[in-house]
Order: C-alpha cells, then structure tokens, then sequence
C-alpha cells in the first residue's frame, strides 16, 4: 500500500540526506548556531540524521555579546542535550574597540558577524558550515544553492556557482575554499513553524508574547533586555513601557523590532504569522541599505 | 488589483485560521509536496505568472508589495499596474539587465499541496539552467505566448523537460487577453504543439489557456473569459498529478548507503534515502556490488524503530549478519537488485565553459558512489532545437550528446527511465573540482559482464621481491626538446649498473607500435597516456622499475596515472627548460616546423602545456647537465628496496 509522505517528512528526509552527505567529503565539518528558530530546527535534523550517535560536528556560535538573555541560556542547554561541543566566538577586536549596535550601525554586523564569523572558521580550520538560511527569506537567497562555495577569503560569487542537479551534491573543494551548506534551504517560515509544533522542539521563549520591558526607538519597539547595558551607549536611560509583545526573529537586542502580541502559545503565534501582512525580515534593519541590494553584497563579503 | 483570494476555498482561508486555528494547522501538517519548473522566456509572461501565483496564494506580504508598487512604477513593464516580474528577478545584476539568469526557487502552497517552483531562464545559452530546475521536478509548466504560438524555444523546453524524465507536462498558453480569449487560436497552437509532442516521444501533456497577467484560470476554471474551456485551472491540475517521490514506492527497494552509523561496538546501522520501494524488518536484501545477502533488522529513527520505510524517507538499517558494507554500497531487494557495470552508454549535457576531453578522467558521482570516468568521443550532437543528431568530437557549453562512459571500476546503476537517483549523475572536473557535465545513463554496455579478473598465483609483492626491489613509475614530463629522453636514458643506465631490472618507454618508440594508431588531437593525446599509464601499471604488477618520457602535457592525465598506482608508487619528474631554450635546441627540427604552420597541435606553440605543481622531483636543465641531472634523479629515488 502506499503512502503519501507529506510535505514536512520530505523536507525533513532531504536535510537529513544533505547532512549526510556532507559527511563524504568534509574534514571539519561545524554547525552554525545562533539560538533562533531556524537554528532549533536545524540542530534538531541534525540529531536525526545521526541518530544512535550524537551529530559528528561541534556548534558554533558567533557571538556579539548583544544577544537576549534567554538565548544565551537556552544555547548552552540545547548543547548539552544534543551531546555536542559548543564553541562561542567574539571577534576580540570589536570587543576591544567597544563595538555596538548605536554608535557603530553598519560596522556593528560587519565585525561582530561577518568578520567574527571568517575569524572562527579560520581559527578552528572548518571547511564546512551548516547554516539554517531559507530560500523564502529574500531575493538573493532565492537563487542560492544548497552548497554553496565560498573563496579562500569566504566571498561569494552568485555568477559561479556551481549546478545542483538531482540530490548530487558536488563537495570537492581545493585547499583553503570552505563551503557553507544550508540544508533547509527549501523550507519557509511556516513550514518551519508547523515542524516546530510536530516535533515539539524547545525554542526560546521570546518567539511567545509575554509582558516586557520595552522602548520605542527610531520609530521601531524594542526590548529593554539589559536596561543598564543600554543606558551606557546610549547615554540616557530609554523610557520603558511594558507592553505584551514577542519576536519574530532573534538577533541582538538593540536591532531586533518586538511586535506587540498576545499569542503566547505555538499556535497562537502560527495563527498570527499567517495573518499578518508583513514580512519576516521587516523588523530587521541589515537588508534594507545598499538599494536593495543588502543582503546580497553582505554575502559576497562573507556574511552568512 | 484584480482578484482577490481570501475567501477561495483553493488557498488559505482567513476565516478558519482566525476562528479555529488548531483545526486549520491540522488539516495543514498534512499537506504534499509537488516540485516543478517553470519553462519559457521573460517575453512569455513566466515571471509575471509565478509572481501571479505568490499574489494569490498570499505569499506576497504587505510591506513586499508596496515596495512592489514603488518599483513597478519606477522600472515596471505594465504601466500603472503592478508587474509581478519584479517580484522573482532576483539578484542585482539580473534586475539591471532586465533577464533572469539563473535556477531560483519559490514557494507556495494551497490547502492540498506545497509547492516548489524552480524558475529557470528560457534562453538557449541558459540551457544548462533549465536542466537543472528540471532534474528534481515532478512537472513541468511549458509557457508560450498565445500570439506567438509554439517556436523553436518550445521544443526546446518541451525536448529538455523529457529529456530530464518529467512525465507531466503542462502547456500554459499564456496572454490570451491579448487575444481575446479566442478558442481558435488555442485549439490550433494545441494541435501544432501535438504534433511535435509525438515526434519526441512526449505521451501526454495537458493544455490550458491563461492569462498570468489577469489572473484567467489560474486558480478557478472556466474563467468568464474563456467559458468553452473545459480542462481544470492551473493550480487545480497540479494539486492532482502524481508525484515521483509517491509513484517510485511500487519499485524494487534501494537504498544507496550515505554514512555507516557506529556510535559504539553494539551497533553498526547504514543510513541512506530510501531511493525506490519499500523496506520492512525481516525483508531479504542484497548488498550490491559484493553481492552479500542478508536480512534487515531493524529501520531505525530517533522517533523509534520503524514498521516500514518507503520511497524520499532518509533512515538508518541494521542487518541481521555481519556483512560488508560502506558508503557507496546500495542495499536492494534481494529477489530484484540492480544491475553493476563498468561500461555505459548515456546522454549528456556539458556544463562548463571548458569543452569535453574525450579520454580524459573526470569524476562521476551517482548516488553516493564516486568514480573514476573517462567519456569517449560523442556518437553524435543533439541539436535542441531541431533534435537533428550532428556529428561531434567534442560538447562545447550547453551542448547535448550521446557518449559511452566508462569507469575505472564497477558502478551499481539503473536505466535513468527507472530511476533518477541510480541513473543520473554529475561529472567533476578533477583540477578544477567545477561540475562540467550532468549525464543520464541508458544502459551497460555489457563488456564488464563478460570481462572478468583472473586470479593469478604468485602476486606483484613475489614478482617484486624476487627482483629484490620495490617497482616504481618515474614519469619524466617537460616539453619536446628539454631532454627527457636524454635523462630518462642515463637514469636507466645507472640503475642497470645496480642491478634493478627497469624498462624505459619512450614517447617516439611507443608511437611506433601500441599507439600507432594515434594522433596528435587532445583526446588521442589523452589516449596516448592512458594507454602508456596502463603499460606501466602491468609492468609494475611485474616487479619492474618503469621509466616513461612523454610530454603529457596535461595534469589531468598525469593525475590519472598517479591514481591508476598504489600510493607512493608514481614519482614525476618535472624537466624544467623553458620555452626558448628548447626551441632553441630544436634537436628534431619540430619547433620549426610547428612555429611555419606545418605540425598542428605542437606542445608549447599552439597547444598548452601544463607544468606540475607538485612533481616529486624537478630538474633544471639549463643549470644541470643530462648526467647531473641522472644523477641527482637516481640520488632522490635510492634505495628502492
């Protein structure tokens, strides 16, 4: 007798047979982690890709000190419960020039993330990373592969990549190139969410509304997640509020816009999501400079 | 706008997701998958119709479309109107040229389906794109412009998508308003596409007309515009035709082995997709090639072992017996397995800007095994737009042929008509590591079957150690002129002097016999060493020390060579003279005749030679003598025992 697998069993199967293919070839394979929902999802597929053994690679988070509290700790126990090795890196140099969201804009990404990210890979020599980018996330991700070849100096050329036919993945590399692999490439936001709900994965708890110390900044809201942190940059204390609200997205604290919201169960937050009318990325402020054109420069100069 | 969905029972209903959410997740968790592409030019209205079916199934959010507006008034095609094609062309460059150029996938789903489009550029020299979108999808959209009719880029597509094994094809005839919905014109553009359906083998296709830019049939049939249509709306046929995933359970198991599972001395699990059929604890199965039967154990997953497995599920087997088994192995039903060949005849589609080299070794990936391959000359070319066969020597970039491939040991396979995964693979560019070439295969050519090893009594280690030395291939390469020979001779002598028992083949006295029937193309070229490497090799099998002066120009082929060797076996020696010295020498009288025009293909003037980057030893034969050069040879090389 047949049986139709659905949607969420033949994306999953397909991450879990990229994974381990990326095993073939790979000297020293990392995952990337940076605690959000897509990251969950990914370290998840990667338990059962590999199941009776732990996933044969460490975490890597690269850290910008400005995550939210409850990230940090739901990364040190998503490790553990994964029975993985996790390596966090700060890029010393944003540290030492005290690099931050307010004063630095721009620079704050391109040194916390994207150097920080090329300082890891170097120092621990990994040839291959997993990350947890979707294709649905925006335009020039759209067209990315799901191996995707970075140069010795981890910049992207979105004119020679190289073709991706069947489920063939092509992972020879010369001494020096590094790949990066985003196994759920094909999947979006919701099906994220709906495989979240089906395998009742921990995720941390600012993706649920709950009432919170916010801030209204440049126009966006925002959650006072270390009050005193903050008052030091910006050099006032901000006018809190508390307002239920919850994320969309996780990054740090100072960048991420808070959407008020009373979901506060999956979903709740489910229902929301397809009712709204706006998109993912909004409340984040990386893609929108370079007309348009953001995140794709940021990746051809090795962001993630 | 022109329609909006909200309430079509087709997509996502509002009303159930903000009255009941629980319900509608339920009734969500459970959709199918259905991948397809999308074939046709900018100028066929693709773009504007897969921004179409983003729009209304909802999967354009608020703020994407006001920056859709801006743009579509700052640099849209359609007026006032908003232009959906702004919405998928997506990296910069792209944007400024107004052309898609490459695969980009979309996503989208109604309340039965998710799909995947992949979204590929029409244009011939995009050709290897479109491949690519077509090889992992179900179904294929062929859109063509109802004041055009079908043109030789239809064909094309059409061609390309069966080619690729896609059983469903769909013809979009698109623009209708702009001919005012009328039958005749899409019954007689159906009738054209019919006829040249049935003289490339296409079974079945289903026509629709559409209006991408207003919305006709795209989601509800008949549209008011068109009431003597009598076919399903686009998205309503693809809710309903079959998946591939689905139809590839009624085959013979197969699971192509990824990664053996071995987290402790208890347990040793192979993992893999399920590639075809279905598995079961108890099933008998086959480890292919070696051949070993055994019985699964257990399907095991994190969520607990499984009753069944079946066709696009990734798990791990254990087998009731202790047999061998590692990446590259397929397990298969043992009353049914599939077949092993080291000899193929295939179509297939070069990739690169670098043109296939007849002979040369690439690597072939299929599933998860990985080979050594050489592609002969093309029986003949394909020309897609007029599927006339041409005859070739080579394939040039996007260029379609039908070649024999042969590997360098037995791979596991199917007929690519049976199965995707056991039947198409990639080639691999051995320096460049760049995929060239995607191929299909047809069948073995059965010359392996036939072919066996004989086992022979006293081995290479007694042949050896009866000489009292350890064989090796010192591979002298260089340019004509820069003294291989010369230095390969002396060598030779000194090591006769010591008592090892050597044989020197010489490029010219080779050419004389083995290889008389060779020219100086690049594929004989390549031939030329294949043939020298596989002397060698049984001359080492032999316990003897080889010695071979050939320019092999090509650091393909000397790496081929290398692998045909056990480890540490090939030693090249590099014959460093530059160019104008040897030219200078011109000992034969070559580099004049080449520099006049009259020798063709001459190493150095008008074919390239490639220095190694690595070569065990180097000489510089400006600054050594030939017997300095031998001698510090022989110095490097010692003791050989």
């Amino acid at each position: 007798m047949t049986r139709i697998l659905t949607h969420l069993e033949r994306l999953e199967a397909e991450a879990i047979h990229i994974m381990r293919e990326v095993m073939a070839d790979a000297q020293k394979p990392v995952m990337m982690y940076s605690v959000g929902k897509d990251s969950a999802v990914l370290l998840h597929l990667a338990k059962k890709a590999f199941y009776p053994s732990p996933p044969p690679f460490p975490l890597l988070h690269v850290d910008t000190t400005w995550k939210f509290k409850d990230m940090y700790a739901l990364r040190e126990k998503a490790a553990q419960d994964a029975g993985m090795e996790l390596i966090v890196h700060h890029n010393a140099e944003a540290q030492e020039r005290g690099i931050n969201p307010f004063d630095h804009g721009p620079l704050h990404t391109d040194m916390w993330k994207t150097e920080g990210l090329k300082q890891a890979l170097d120092l621990h020599g990994f040839d291959v990373a997993f990350g947890g980018a979707r294709r649905d996330e925006e335009k020039s991700r759209a067209k990315e592969r799901i191996f995707s070849f970075r140069t010795a100096s981890h910049g992207w050329d979105p004119k020679n990549q190289r073709p991706e036919l069947w489920n063939l993945y092509n992972a020879r590399k010369a001494k020096g190139e590094s790949i990066r692999v985003f196994p759920i490439s094909n999947w979006t936001e919701l099906d994220i969410w709906q495989y979240i709900m089906a395998e009742n994965i921990e995720i941390v708890p600012l993706y649920f509304a709950a009432p919170r110390p916010t801030y209204i900044h440049e126009g966006g809201l925002f959650m006072a997640d270390d009050l005193d942190r903050l008052e030091k940059v910006m050099g006032k204390k901000p006018e809190i509020t508390t307002r239920s609200v919850r994320f969309r997205t996780l990054g740090c604290f100072p960048l991420t816009g808070a959407v008020e919201s009373s979901a506060s169960t999956l979903s709740e937050v489910i229902q929301e999501m397809l009712l709204t009318t706006t998109s993912e990325r909004q409340g984040r402020i990386i893609d929108k400079d370079e007309g348009g054109a953001g995140m794709e420069k940021k990746k051809q100069e090795g962001y993630f | 706008m022109t329609k909006q969905t909200g309430n079509d029972p087709i997509y996502k209903t509002d009303a159930l997701i903000a009255e009941d959410i629980d319900a509608y997740l339920a009734q969500h968790q459970n959709k199918e998958l259905l991948r397809f592409i999308t074939c046709g030019s900018v100028d066929d209205g693709k773009s504007t119709l897969i921004g179409r079916l983003l729009y209304d199934s909802k999967m354009i959010f608020e703020d994407q479309l006001t920056a859709l507006e801006a743009d579509s008034k700052k640099s849209g095609t359609q007026g006032q109107e908003i232009d959906f094609a702004l919405l998928v062309d997506g990296l910069a460059a792209e944007r400024e040229q107004g052309i898609t150029i490459d695969v980009a996938y979309r996503f989208f789903s109604t309340e039965k389906r998710k799909f995947i489009v992949a979204d590929t550029p029409g244009h011939e020299q995009y050709t290897r794109n479109m491949v690519t979108g077509a090889s992992t999808a179900d179904a294929a959209v062929i859109l063509v412009d109802a004041r055009k009719g079908v043109l030789v880029q239809t064909r094309r597509h059409s061609y390309l998508a069966h080619l690729l094994g896609i059983k469903n094809l769909i013809l979009a005839v698109n623009k209708m308003d702009l001919v005012d919905f009328s039958q005749d014109i899409f019954d007689s553009i159906v009738e054209d596409y019919r006829e040249f359906a049935a003289e490339i083998g296409i079974e079945s296709f289903t026509a629709i007309p559409i209006s991408g830019f207003k919305g006709d049939n795209i989601t509800e049939a008949p549209s008011a515009n068109t009431p003597w249509y009598e076919g399903p709306a686009l998205i309503a046929h693809l809710e309903n035709i079959e998946i591939t995933a689905t139809v590839a359970q009624d085959k013979p198991f197969r699971m192509p082995v990824q990664w053996v599972n071995r987290p402790n001395l208890d347990f040793r699990g192979f993992s893999g997709l399920v590639s075809g059929g279905t598995v079961k604890p108890g099933d008998p199965v086959r480890v292919v090639p070696s051949g070993k039967n055994s019985r699964v154990k257990s399907v095991v997953t994190l969520d607990g072992e499984l009753d069944e497995a079946v066709a696009g599920q990734s798990v791990t087997i254990t087998l009731e017996d202790e047999v061998d088994c590692s990446r590259g192995d397929v397990i298969a039903a043992a009353g049914d397995p599939p077949e092993v060949s080291d000899q193929f005849e295939s179509t297939i589609v070069w990739m690169s800007d670098e043109a296939l080299k007849p002979g040369r070794g690439y690597w072939l990936k299929l599933a998860t095994q990985t080979v050594s391959a050489s592609v002969q000359e093309p029986k003949y070319e394909i020309n897609i737009n007029t599927m006339e066969h041409l005859a070739a020597k080579t394939l040039e970039l996007n260029g379609i042929g039908v070649t024999e491939i042969h590997t360098d040991k037995p791979i596991v396979f199917e007929a690519y008509a049976d199965s995707r995964q056991l039947g198409g693979f990639i080639l691999v560019d051995k320096i460049t590591n760049a995929t060239v070439a995607a191929g299909m295969l047809h069948f073995s050519l059965r010359r392996a079957d036939n072919v066996h090893w004989q086992p022979t009594t006293i081995t290479r280690e007694e042949h050896a150690s009866l000489k009292n030395q350890t064989p090796r291939v010192l591979w002298f390469t260089g340019l004509s002129g820069s003294g291989k020979s010369t230095i390969a001779n002396e060598v030779e002598k000194q090591l006769n002097l010591m008592n090892r028992h050597t044989f020197l083949l010489d490029g010219d006295n080779v050419r004389h016999g083995l290889n008389k029937d060779l020219g100086f193309t690049e594929a004989d070229r390549i031939e030329n060493i294949r043939r020298v490497g596989e002397v060698a090799k049984l001359m080492t099998d032999a316990g003897l020390i080889v010695l071979t002066a050939f320019i092999s120009p090509f650091r393909a082929e000397r790496q081929m060579v290398r692998e045909m060797l056990s480890d540490g076996e090939f030693i090249e020696i590099f014959v460093d003279t530059p160019l104008e010295v040897a030219e200078q020498r011109d000992v034969k009288g070559l580099y004049k005749k080449a520099r006049s025009g009259k020798l063709k293909n001459f190493t150095g003037i008008d074919s390239p030679y490639e220095s190694p980057e690595n070569a065990e030893i180097r000489v510089n034969t400006v600054e050594m003598t030939p017997a300095e050069a031998a001698e510090y040879i022989v110095r490097q090389i010692m003791p050989l025992k």
